[in-house]
């Protein structure tokens, strides 16, 4: 066993083991739901689509909250996965750093922005 | 010790321009890496998502100009340019989302044998293109 404390520490990777793995599945379950409920929205909407179906769609308060949730879900989802292609391509610890720290503010960004959308609707 | 059937061929010092285009990448390899890739396409194209959410909800003035960015374009992108990042688009959500039910119902059924891992490979793929044609087709206004 290597040792792997004090300077030698590894400080680079996820080792958050199940929690990830976890929250990858179960937060894409929850976006293929929403997917499927939006669809059934749209299918089941008689007449052509204009403004107001569409913003109909999302202006009630239980389908916010759902949104909201799909929001943080889709952003968690996304940072675990982008994560881990940094993990696997990019070896020096620094541009790794770099490269995480630019998915944090590109990923956190876009939900500030997604979520100034929906609470105005 | 048991004896290969057959000699698999070995792979040592790869040239990348003799040996990867011969390279046959199984169908389940494909699903694999188009995975990762669709994924990595999204994160990049989410500010895009965003603005689409944004312009079409808003009000019925952005919503005319969401409507016209896939015609006539929004400030300096043609139309063109906006129907073929939104086929893109498409293909992407299409083959992430059936690739991730075909990992997830492996997870969860643990039923993981080569021969189903080949044959919903197929599936994921045909399904994903053909139903990025469809869509695509409307979305270029072939119907």
């Amino acid at each position: 066993m290597s040792v792997n404390y004090g300077s030698k520490r590894i400080v680079v990777g996820a080792h958050y083991g199940l929690r990830d793995w976890l929250a990858q599945r179960v937060t894409a379950a929850l976006m293929t739901l929403f997917t499927l409920v939006v669809l059934g929205e749209v299918i089941f909407t008689s007449g052509e689509i204009g403004y107001d179906k569409w913003a109909g769609i999302f202006s009630g308060q239980c389908m916010k909250a759902l949104t909201f949730s799909i929001f943080i879900a889709l952003t968690y989802h996304v940072w675990v996965g982008v994560r881990d292609i940094w993990m696997d391509y990019v070896k020096p610890v620094g541009v790794r750093l770099l490269l995480q720290v630019f998915t944090l503010v590109w990923l956190v960004s876009c939900l500030g922005w997604a979520i100034q959308v929906l609470w105005r609707l | 010790m048991t004896e290969l059937a057959k000699k698999r061929p070995e792979f040592r010092n790869i040239n990348a321009l003799v040996d990867l285009p011969t390279y046959r990448l199984p169908a389940a390899g494909f699903v694999s890496i188009l995975h990762r890739i669709s994924g990595f396409v999204m994160f990049l194209l989410l500010p895009f998502v965003v603005w689409m959410f944004d312009t079409s909800v808003s009000s019925e003035i952005s919503f005319a100009k969401f409507k016209a960015a896939f015609n006539v374009g929004v400030s300096f992108v043609p139309g063109i340019l906006v129907q073929l990042v939104a086929l893109v688009l498409i293909w992407a959500y299409l083959h992430h989302l059936i690739a991730g039910v075909r990992h997830l119902y492996m997870d969860a059924n643990h039923a993981v044998s080569k021969e189903f891992g080949k044959s919903s490979a197929v599936v994921t793929l045909v399904l994903s293109l053909g139903l990025t044609a469809a869509l695509g087709a409307k979305l270029f206004g072939l119907y």
